[in-house]
């Protein structure tokens, strides 16, 4: 990709606890261009959260260390500078939606005070100007009655109504990047839809990039262009949607497709992912998706698979398995 | 709101009617008697008997507990047997020295509690957090009353920078302002630091610094506002302690307000004095938790006062 608006590579952070040190990321490379949509898959501790706290600046200290790799935005290396600074770009530049849109608001102070919080601090606009532009992006997100609720405190509104705000509060200052971590596993089906599609309709509005983190394959297939799959902190597979999804090359995605329930499909068992992620203070040797794989041989348990481009669009499809050819064959190798 | 206002106010009557009664049956109960008091001991046995039917202390407890209830409902206090002055308006003389007090030993409660707390947020493990708990750890486990000499002959005695006594003039409010504030200042300290180490954890903190808000801006607005909503409640209570906890500080520092009439008048079983400072002592305590629960609907939003 010439000139990505963002660049992240070879990203680690590592968190230390008690019991010992966990990678959580590990040398993570990803490209974003300007107005594309990235999907970053994952089951709950693949490191997909961390990933996008990193972004932001906002992997917690002192447990939590970004402890290599270069995050470029627009050239410059975020990781480079100080915290106090690179937080500017934080909401002007990249902005982010959370997974709990209730624990996520502040409560106790008014929502049109949080939203229009943005323009005082950080526009420098009066009290009553910042007081139209929350009721002007309420109305924007769909909030009914914005004019009346802008007076409302978070928890005098529905799951779906908070999200709308939280999604108020990180367009508010129209960034380039927008990040969304899980916006919709915290609500009901119905409204998650609501949900996804605002975010679709605004990002197009004011052209943003959008990095969109989910452990569900079918909220992100109605709007990424690429998708990136984590598996144990690590890149498992990454290209286009399409791509991915036609000729998937590493086992995990397989696996992550085979347990979603089709609705159209004939009714069979859902087919989950068998064994469970591994201990990241001790990670298998050679590939850590090896004890839960069927098309692992000898090679998988001593040498760790690297990206590498699957066959039908080598140029953009890459996956970390060293069975690729023979996933994407469907045949079980042996 | 009005319907939760007329219910904290019969709550409040039968609290105030339970101190007032135990106080009225334990100073009974106690040993000593007023007339021989006031009598001095070259008194008969005669005039003593005469000045108890006086009184009416020679009436069974019942009754007197009877009359004394129904002065008290009619707002009659009774009198000072020693001053001779109705007794609420002797302690009411006395009141505002005693708020004086407590007001400014509040204020350094406040504003060194919430601070040094905040410092040892900040600094968390720190060699300031370190300092500032031990801080913390000696004030609270040091009794006032040993702290108020201590004071006395450091500053008084060898120092002269403060008098060690009486009252007038704001450097004679600081020693005991200090001594009273000391256990309000440990409490807080601990308070808002473990409070704002819990704060900053959540997610909407997280958020605020999502919005790119600088740090300053995170804790002091985003942070501290949801850390106070527990420290309110404890700074109300300890407000109201304090006046209780002024007999001891106004004992040591021969500071003439509520607190030392109130030990005067034990000594001398003035009882209408000893009834009437701890009434308003207790009434002051109920009123100032009203207002804490006020405030505290004010700070937390989701708190629903008046169901």
């Amino acid at each position: 990709m010439d000139n990505p608006l963002l660049s992240v590579q070879d990203l680690t952070v590592r968190f230390r606890t008690r019991a010992g040190t966990v990678t959580a990321v590990d040398q993570v490379s990803f490209d974003l261009a300007e107005g594309e949509t990235l999907a970053i898959l994952g089951e709950t501790g693949s490191g997909k959260s961390v990933t996008a706290q990193a972004l932001m600046g906002l992997v917690p200290r002192p447990a939590g260390q970004v402890s290599g790799g270069r995050i470029l935005y627009d050239g410059t290396d975020l990781l480079a500078r100080p915290r106090s600074e690179t937080r500017r770009l934080n909401g002007t530049e990249l902005a982010m939606v959370f997974q709990d849109p209730l624990s996520s608001l502040n409560p106790v102070f008014r929502v049109g005070a949080q939203i229009g919080e943005l323009f005082r601090r950080r526009r420098g606009a009066s009290r009553s100007e910042a007081r139209r532009k929350a009721i002007e992006l309420m109305d924007r997100v769909g909030i009914p009655a914005a004019a009346r609720r802008v007076d409302d405190y978070p928890h005098q509104f529905s799951g779906g109504m908070r999200q709308r705000v939280m999604i108020a509060m990180a367009i508010a200052l129209q960034p380039r990047v927008l990040i969304a971590d899980e916006p919709t596993t915290a609500l009901d089906v119905t409204v998650q839809a609501q949900v996804m599609a605002l975010l679709a309709e605004l990002k197009a509005e004011h052209r943003m990039a959008m990095i969109l983190i989910s452990h569900d394959l079918g909220v992100v297939a109605g709007v990424a262009d690429r998708v990136m799959l984590m598996y144990a902190g690590r890149v498992a597979e990454t290209g286009g949607l399409r791509e991915v999804y036609e000729t998937t090359g590493h086992p995990y995605t397989r696996g992550l497709m085979a347990s979603i329930p089709a609705l159209d499909g004939p009714r069979e068992r859902l087919a989950p992912i068998k064994g469970s992620p591994p201990d990241l203070m001790r990670p298998p040797a050679g590939c850590a998706f090896r004890p839960r794989c069927e098309f692992a041989t000898g090679i998988c348990g001593t040498e760790r698979p690297e990206l590498m481009p699957v066959p039908a669009r080598p140029e953009s499809h890459r996956a970390a398995c060293h069975h690729a050819k023979e996933v994407v064959a469907d045949v079980v190798p042996g | 709101m009005t319907a939760y206002l007329i219910r904290r106010t019969l709550f409040a009557v039968f609290v105030l009617w339970g101190a007032v009664t135990i106080v009225f049956l334990v100073l009974r109960l106690v040993p000593g008697d007023p007339a021989q008091l006031i009598l001095g001991s070259d008194a008969t046995r005669d005039e003593i008997a005469q000045l108890r039917e006086r009184m009416g202390l020679n009436r069974p407890l019942v009754v007197q507990y009877g009359i004394y209830l129904s002065d008290v409902v009619r707002l009659d206090f009774g009198d000072s047997y020693r001053y001779h002055g109705d007794a609420m308006g002797l302690v009411m003389g006395k009141f505002p020295l005693t708020l004086q007090l407590a007001a400014v030993a509040m204020v350094i409660g406040l504003v060194l509690g919430i601070s040094l707390g905040v410092v040892g947020a900040l600094r968390v493990n720190r060699l300031a957090d370190r300092v500032v708990s031990v801080f913390a750890l000696l004030s609270q486990s040091m009794p006032s009353f040993w702290i108020g000499i201590m004071f006395i002959l450091v500053f008084a005695r060898q120092l002269h920078v403060f008098a060690s006594g009486g009252h007038g003039g704001f450097d004679r409010l600081v020693l005991p302002g200090v001594t009273l504030a000391l256990p309000v200042v440990a409490i807080l300290i601990r308070l808002t630091r473990s409070g704002l180490l819990d704060v900053v954890h959540e997610n909407y903190i997280q958020t605020a610094r999502a919005k790119g808000l600088s740090e300053r801006l995170v804790i002091f607005l985003h942070a501290i506002r949801n850390a106070l909503i527990p420290i309110v409640t404890v700074a109300g209570l300890e407000f109201g302690k304090m006046f209780g906890g002024a007999v001891i500080v106004e004992t040591v520092f021969s500071w003439p307000g509520v607190g030392r009439l109130l030990i005067d008048s034990i000594s001398a079983r003035d009882y209408n004095v000893v009834q009437a400072a701890i009434l308003l002592i207790a009434g002051g305590f109920v009123l100032i938790n009203l207002v804490v629960d006020v405030m505290y609907g004010y700070l937390d939003p989701r708190i629903r006062l008046g169901r």
